[in-house]
C-alpha cells in the first residue's frame, strides 16, 4: 500500500447500499424544509427524491417525505440525526422493499400528435390510471400514478408517441391496513 | 384598587427590554458583544441593566470565543450580542467551534428592519441562513409577540440534551416594536427533546458486561464534563470502586484526576502509549460521553479489535455512528454513572477486591506499557525545550485553582500532555473544531467568570496572532490573563506533519517577521516577560504569575522539537510512534522506518 501523507485515515470498506423511504413529520414554518435539505447536503447524504407539504393545518404540520440512498449505518445516522432538529416530530424510515409501505409517484406528460397517436400514448400508460387533464387537436396532458421505475419506462416509451414534455413528483408513501406510524 | 389594577392597560415593553428581561430571568450576568448599527436599540437599553455585565471585545470572534470560556469555566451557557453582517459572519468560526465541542451559547445577533431583509440592505446578510449548519437551532424573529418565547426556548435549547450554540436574530424595527411582557413562571412550559431514556436493564447489562470482562477499560471525555462537576464525582467512585483503568479525551481531561494511578493519560493521536495499546487490546471498552472522534480512532478497521463496547452518550446520533457497540445506553452520563455505581454496591460488596483479582495481569499488561514513558524527552540545559516549559509550569501553579486554556497546534498538545488536571472545568481548548486563535478571547471569558482565579493561555507564537487585538479587552477590564507562548517560530504542528510526511518541505509554516512579543505587550499596556535560557523559566514563570496584570510570556523554545508519541495516519492504536530515544532504537532493528 501506497504511504497516505493525508492526516486523516483513508475510507474503510462500504457495506451495500440500500433505498430507504424516509418520512419526516415537521411544523410547518420558515426554513423548516431548509434544515432538513441542508443537514442531509452537509453530511453528505443523498436525495433521489422530495416531496413535502402541510397535511395538518390545524396543528401546523408538514410531511416531507424523502427517498434515499446508503448503507445501513448512513440510514440510521439519518435518522437519528433528522430526530435531532428542533422542528422535526417524528421520523418514519421504511425499505423501499417493504410490502407494507405503498410508494407513489405522480407524472404529468405533454404529447403531441394526431387523435391516434394521443390514443396510442394513452393506451401505453394504461396499467398507470391515466386521466387526460388537457386535450386539444394536436395535443394532450396525461397525468399518471405509479412507481419511479414505472415512470422512469414510460418517459422513455412515450418519446415514440410524441412526449415533449415530464413533470413529475417524489413519492410520497403511506402504510397498508389500519395502523398510522407513530 | 385590586379592580382598578386590572382595568389598566398592561405595560407594554420594546423588543429590546423585553431581550434584557428575559437575560436578567435566565440569570445572565455576562455578555460579550460588539456593537452596530442593527443593534443599537439593545445598546441603548443596556444602561437600565446593572445585572448585566456587557464585555466589550475587539472583533466577534474574541466575542464567541470568550462566551465559550466563559461556559466552559462556568457551567453556565455564553452569551453573545453581535450587529447584523459582518458582526454575524464574523462570530461564525466561534459558533462551529462551539458546534463541535458542545459548548451552550446563546447569539444575539441584530438583523435590518423585516421590511429590508432580502432587499442586499447596508450590513444586511443572511444569519440564520448562514448559522444554519454551525447551531443546534437558530431563529429569526420576525413578529415582536414571538420574541420572550423564542429567548427563552433559545436559552432550553442550548443548554438542554447535548449543549450547543443557538442563534437569535432580532431584526431592528423588532427591537423597537412594543409588546407586553409575561414572566416566564407564568408562560406555558415549552417543550423540549429529552434523551434520558435508558433504563435499568441497560445498566444491568452493563455491569454483566463488567463482571465478565478481564481487560477492562473506561474511556471518557468531555460529556463527562458537560454533565457537571458532580459527574465527575460519580465518576471518580466509579472508577474506584471497580479498580479498571481509565483514559480520557483531550476534553475529558480534569474530569478524572490527571496524577491518579487508575489514569492512563490522554488517549489518541498523541495520547500515551500505555492508553492506546490498552484501548487496542482491551475486552471491554466501556465509552462514556466520547464521540470515537477520528483523532482518537486512528485506522477504524483495526479500531479495538477484540473488545465488547459499551457507548453512554447523551445524543442518540453519536451512537454507531462511528464504530458500531454491542451496548448503547443513551442518557445524562452522570445519571447513568449514578444508577451503575448503584447497582453495582447493591449486587456485589467484595466488587473491588474480586475484580481487582481478575484484572491484575491486565494490570501488571499496563505497568509493562508504561514503562515506555511515551511522554519522556530529551531535555536540554542549552535550549528550552517546549514540554519542559510546560511541565515547569505546572509544577509552579499546581498549588492554586489554575483554568487553562489554548491555541491549537504542537503546544496544544504539549499542554494536554504535560499539565495535569484534578478538576473539570479547568481545560478549555478547541478540539473539534482546531481552532487558532481559541485560546486568548477564551481565557478572557474564563477570567470573567471566575475573577479572583489564575488563568494561563498556552499559546504558539502562531496561534496568538490571530486573534492578538483582544488583549486590549483583557486590559480594558483588568482582567490578569497570562498568555504563555511557546515560540518556536514556526506553525510548529504544520511543520511537524511537513517533516514527517512531506520530506521536510516546510512550505510556508515558518513565521516570518514575527512582533517583539515584549514591546508588543508594553504597547497594549500589559507586561511582557521573555525566557530564552532552562536557567531562567522557572524564575520567569513565577514573576508572570505574581504580576496581577496581564502578560504575555514570550517563552523561546526548540524549533525542531516535534510532538511524540503519536498515531502516524491510518495506523491503529498499537502501531504508536514514540519520540527520539525509541527511534533511534528503532532504527537500529529497522522497524521505525515504516512506521512514519
Amino acid at each position: 500500500m501506497a504511504k497516505s501523507k493525508s492526516a486523516y485515515s483513508s475510507p474503510t470498506k462500504l457495506s451495500k447500499l440500500e433505498t430507504h423511504i424516509i418520512v419526516v413529520w415537521v411544523d410547518n414554518e420558515a426554513s423548516v424544509l431548509s434544515r432538513v435539505v441542508g443537514l442531509f447536503s452537509g453530511r453528505g447524504y443523498n436525495i433521489e427524491s422530495l416531496a413535502v407539504a402541510e397535511v395538518d393545518q390545524k396543528n401546523n404540520l408538514s410531511r416531507i417525505t424523502i427517498v434515499t440512498t446508503g448503507t445501513p449505518e448512513v440510514i440510521e445516522q439519518i435518522v437519528l440525526q433528522l430526530k435531532k432538529l428542533v422542528p422535526v416530530h417524528k421520523v418514519g424510515n421504511f425499505k423501499r422493499e417493504d410490502k407494507n409501505v405503498i410508494f407513489k409517484e405522480m407524472a404529468l406528460f405533454k404529447v403531441i400528435g394526431n387523435s391516434a397517436k394521443i390514443k396510442k400514448a394513452l393506451n401505453a400508460c394504461k396499467k398507470f390510471n391515466p386521466v387526460i387533464l388537457d386535450q386539444t387537436n394536436k395535443s394532450a396532458v396525461i397525468q399518471i400514478t405509479a412507481l419511479r421505475r414505472e415512470i422512469d419506462k414510460m418517459t422513455k416509451n412515450l418519446k415514440s408517441h410524441g412526449l415533449i414534455s415530464v413533470s413529475r413528483t417524489g413519492a410520497v408513501a403511506m402504510t397498508r391496513g389500519a395502523e398510522i406510524f407513530n | 384598587m385590586q379592580l382598578q389594577l386590572d382595568c389598566e392597560m398592561p405595560k407594554l415593553y420594546t423588543g429590546a427590554e423585553i431581550l434584557f428581561k428575559c437575560l436578567e430571568e435566565q440569570k445572565v450576568s455576562h455578555i460579550f458583544g460588539y456593537p452596530g448599527g442593527a443593534v443599537l436599540p439593545i445598546y441603548d437599553e443596556l444602561k437600565n441593566h446593572s445585572s448585566v455585565k456587557h464585555i466589550l471585545v475587539r472583533h466577534e470572534q474574541g466575542a464567541g470565543h470568550a462566551a465559550e470560556g466563559y461556559a466552559r469555566s462556568s457551567g453556565k451557557p455564553g452569551v453573545v450580542l453581535v450587529t447584523s453582517g459582518p458582526g454575524a459572519t464574523n462570530v461564525v468560526t466561534a459558533l462551529t467551534d462551539a458546534y463541535m465541542d458542545s459548548v451552550p451559547l446563546v447569539c444575539i445577533s441584530g438583523q435590518v428592519p423585516t421590511h429590508l431583509i432580502g432587499t442586499d440592505a447596508f450590513q444586511e446578510c443572511d444569519t440564520t441562513g448562514i448559522t444554519r449548519p454551525c447551531t443546534k437551532h437558530n431563529w429569526l424573529v420576525k413578529n415582536i409577540n414571538d420574541l420572550q418565547r423564542v429567548m427563552h426556548e433559545a436559552f432550553i435549547v442550548a443548554t438542554t440534551g447535548r449543549p450547543g450554540p443557538v442563534l437569535v436574530d432580532i431584526p431592528k424595527d423588532i427591537q423597537f416594536a412594543k409588546t407586553k411582557y409575561v414572566s416566564l413562571k407564568k408562560e406555558k412550559k415549552i417543550e423540549i427533546k429529552k434523551n434520558n431514556r435508558f433504563n435499568q436493564k441497560d445498566i444491568d447489562q452493563l455491569i454483566e458486561l463488567m463482571n465478565k470482562a478481564s481487560k477492562p477499560i473506561f474511556y471518557t471525555g468531555g460529556g463527562v464534563v458537560n454533565s457537571g462537576p458532580k459527574a465527575s464525582e460519580l465518576l471518580r467512585e466509579l472508577v474506584a470502586l471497580t479498580g479498571f483503568p481509565i483514559t480520557t479525551t483531550l476534553q475529558g481531561l480534569g474530569s478524572y484526576p490527571g496524577d491518579d494511578n487508575q489514569f492512563l493519560g490522554m488517549l489518541g493521536m498523541h495520547g500515551t502509549y500505555e492508553a492506546n495499546n490498552a484501548m487496542h487490546d482491551c475486552d471491554l471498552l466501556i465509552n462514556i460521553g466520547a464521540r470515537f472522534d477520528d483523532r482518537i480512532t486512528g485506522k477504524i478497521d483495526e479500531f479495538s479489535p477484540k473488545s465488547k463496547k459499551v457507548h453512554i452518550d447523551i445524543d442518540p446520533s453519536s451512537i454507531n455512528k462511528i464504530i458500531k457497540v454491542d451496548l448503547a445506553i443513551v442518557g445524562d452520563v452522570k445519571d447513568v454513572i449514578r444508577s451503575t455505581t448503584k447497582t453495582l454496591k447493591k449486587k456485589n460488596l467484595n466488587l473491588e477486591k474480586s475484580n481487582k483479582q481478575k484484572i491484575s495481569k491486565w494490570w501488571q499488561q499496563i505497568q509493562k506499557w508504561r514503562t515506555k514513558q511515551s511522554l519522556n524527552f530529551i531535555n536540554s540545559d542549552k535550549i528550552i525545550k517546549p514540554q519542559h516549559a510546560v511541565q515547569r509550569l505546572y509544577e509552579l501553579t499546581k498549588n492554586q485553582d489554575t483554568f487553562i486554556t489554548t491555541e491549537v497546534g504542537q503546544h496544544q498538545m504539549w499542554a494536554a500532555q504535560h499539565y495535569k488536571f484534578n478538576k473539570p472545568n479547568r481545560w478549555m481548548t478547541s478540539g473539534g473544531l482546531g481552532t487558532m486563535g481559541y485560546g486568548l478571547p477564551a481565557a478572557i471569558g474564563v477570567q470573567v467568570a471566575n475573577p479572583k482565579k489564575l488563568v494561563v493561555d498556552i499559546a504558539g507564537e502562531a496561534s496568538i496572532l490571530m486573534t492578538m487585538q483582544e488583549i486590549s479587552t483583557a486590559i480594558q477590564y483588568n482582567l490578569p490573563i497570562k498568555i504563555f507562548i511557546l515560540n518556536n517560530q514556526y506553525m510548529g504542528m504544520v511543520r511537524q506533519w511537513q517533516e514527517l510526511l512531506h520530506e521536510k518541505n516546510y512550505s510556508e509554516s515558518y513565521s516570518e517577521a514575527l512582533p517583539d512579543f515584549v514591546k508588543l505587550a508594553e504597547a497594549y499596556g500589559c507586561v511582557g516577560i521573555r525566557a530564552e535560557h532552562p536557567n531562567e523559566l522557572d524564575e520567569k514563570i513565577e514573576e508572570m504569575i505574581s504580576v496581577d496584570k496581564p502578560v504575555i510570556f514570550d517563552c523561546h523554545v526548540d524549533q525542531a522539537e516535534n510532538c511524540f508519541p503519536m498515531i502516524p495516519s491510518g495506523k491503529p492504536h498499537n502501531q504508536m510512534l514514540l519520540g527520539p530515544k525509541d527511534q533511534e532504537e528503532n532504527k537500529i532493528t529497522g522497524k521505525g522506518k515504516a512506521l512514519v
